[in-house]
């Protein structure tokens, strides 16, 4: 019996030092770093204590990445949700050729977003103010890509367009899952469309709209190839994500400390935005069915 | 009330739908094979002429078949380590969570789904540069020990629901629990490891940042690397980084053409799970 019970430690504690080592350890090892003034390639360093985490929160650059990153991510969230409900009601309908369409709808998911950047940050310089000019307006006859106010709006259409794919093929898979025989009791009754869908498909589906808010929320916020494509966190730093400002900070500004002790920050923010959402989405859910 | 018809209003709008989907994808298309004057011409026409050439020029200019080749190791390797690993540390767990090793262990995997990459980003180049890991190799292991996390938590899922019956038959007739694992469990997660593999296969082929920060050398440039770096070559020469950005995503998409509804149904049980 001891012989059997030993086989089942050898088969994880490989997995569980490999971890460690390129997981925890280097986690562990930006927390130490975000004590220290270290620049990330000079020999030595002190030891500062939370000088770093004082600084964070008076740097108008870190306040600036957290400000795009949310508006961004909430603005995204939204859209995406909503949009790829439509769509999936869509496909859900007696419609013809429906395999067809979910395998279009799908497409954009399986591409790479840094990809995907680079084709509509031609568009958005060469294509879209074609389409501005002809509408006869001034700023879309530019590309917003170029406008510090107007950046963030082309960033989160590129995310919503490629974000829609993987909800809308969640939410369809949700649709499916109602029988069909509690619409005909609710024709039955004359309940009309709209009180249909907030009465019975919403509800059904409810467990499908919790994962896709967690799982948008937590893509959006930490977007970073599509900012390298598009905007490179410009103009100025109008673009610039949370994840963009640490790399480039990190690796090229000689703030290895610093953005360690903000990745710090990034973690705890994340972690309780992620509990919060999955805590409030699921009293929903409990209090719906 | 609802008939057996198709509904045609919907179809339509949905047919609509699909052109926002595919336009960029049609531009792009079309604006690869353009020559230089038809760039100065109509933007959203045919091209007059249709120019295969940029495709070879991009080929030559960027050394696609070196990163294309790189690509499919780091994917297809990371793809097959995964699958052989990562069940078998969620077989020992799954089969344990009784135990406080174990469920320690579960937890401690899943919940390093909620640490976000940057926080281990700047100390892992160290690290990786250290151990002589800045290569291929070296980007497959970290592929494989990153998705332990998700993965774990998949399998676990999908382990607990199979009976532990059959083990214990095959314990009586006196298999080894290696050869349990490989002769019963390992066919009888087929559905799972096929979710497993291709959301593997989708991160690791698409993957930016990881390349990014662990590759250096120009000979060992993964496919959305090589587009990276070649922006500032391809300078206004759309039609040609235009070519190299498609024959970037073409493998994918050529799987996808062939394997959509597997690729669809894995991602959705990764989903749900």
């Amino acid at each position: 019996m001891t012989r059997r019970n030993s086989v089942f430690y050898w088969m994880t504690i490989p997995a569980v030092l490999l971890f460690f080592l390129f997981h925890t350890f280097p986690a562990l090892q930006g927390v130490y770093y975000s004590f220290t003034n270290w620049n990330g390639y000079g020999h030595s360093y002190d030891f500062i204590g939370l000088k770093n985490y004082f600084y964070l929160f008076q740097d108008g650059n870190v306040w600036n990445s957290y400000w795009f990153t949310f508006k961004f991510s909430i603005v995204t969230m939204i859209l995406i949700n909503v949009i790829s409900l439509l769509i999936a009601l869509g496909l859900n309908a007696r419609i013809k050729s429906r395999n067809f369409f979910r395998a279009v709808y799908f497409l954009p998911n399986i591409l790479s977003v840094l990809i995907v950047g680079y084709i509509f940050n031609y568009l958005f310089s060469n294509v879209f103010p074609i389409w501005g000019a002809n509408l006869g307006s001034e700023t879309l006859a530019g590309n917003i890509l170029g406008s510090g106010k107007l950046a963030w709006i082309g960033v989160t259409l590129v995310a919503v367009w490629q974000g829609i794919a993987f909800n809308t093929i969640l939410y369809l898979s949700g649709l499916q899952t109602i029988p069909t025989d509690i619409y005909e009791a609710s024709n039955l009754d004359g309940a009309s469309r709209w009180q249909e869908f907030w009465r019975i498909t919403f509800p059904m589906i409810a467990p499908f709209f919790t994962i896709n808010m967690v799982l948008a929320m937590k893509n959006s916020l930490m977007v970073f190839d599509l900012i390298v494509a598009l905007t490179n966190g410009g103009p100025g730093r109008a673009t610039q994500s949370i994840s963009h400002l640490i790399y480039t900070g990190g690796f090229q500004g000689g703030e290895f400390a610093y953005q360690s002790a903000n990745s710090v920050i990034y973690f705890i923010v994340i972690a309780l935005i992620s509990i919060v959402q999955i805590r409030f989405l699921q009293r929903r859910e409990t209090e719906m069915s | 009330m609802r008939s057996r018809r198709i509904n045609w209003t919907v179809t339509i709008l949905v047919a609509l739908g699909t052109l926002f989907i595919l336009f960029p994808l049609y531009m792009a298309i079309t604006i690869s094979l353009k020559n230089q004057e038809d760039m100065l011409g109509s933007v959203f026409g045919l091209p007059t002429h249709w120019r295969f050439e940029n495709y070879a020029e991009a080929i030559k200019m960027t050394n696609f078949f070196q990163a294309l080749g790189n690509s499919a190791f780091v994917t297809i390797a990371t793809a097959v380590l995964t699958l052989l690993t990562n069940s078998l540390v969620s077989y020992a767990i799954a089969r344990n969570m009784d135990r406080k090793f174990f469920k320690g262990l579960y937890f401690y995997f899943i919940s390093a789904m909620f640490i976000p990459f940057p926080i281990i980003m700047l100390p892992i180049v160290k690290l990786t540069s250290g151990l002589g890991m800045t290569n291929l190799v070296g980007l497959t292991i970290l592929h494989t020990v990153y998705g332990l996390a998700f993965n774990v938590f998949v399998y676990v899922g999908y382990i607990r629901s199979i009976p532990t019956a059959l083990e214990e038959a095959a314990k009586v007739d006196g298999a080894s629990t290696w050869g349990t694992f490989w002769r019963i469990i390992f066919p009888l997660m087929m559905p799972i490891n096929a979710t497993v593999g291709i959301l593997i296969c989708l991160s690791t082929y698409n993957d930016f940042l990881l390349p990014l920060i662990i590759i250096s050398d120009q000979d060992k440039y993964t496919l959305p690397l090589v587009q990276y770096i070649f922006q500032g070559q391809f300078n206004t020469e759309f039609n040609l980084a235009f070519a190299s950005y498609l024959l970037a995503m073409l493998p994918m998409i050529l799987v996808y053409v062939f394997a959509q509804k597997w690729i669809i149904n894995g991602v959705t049980q990764g989903a749900v799970k």
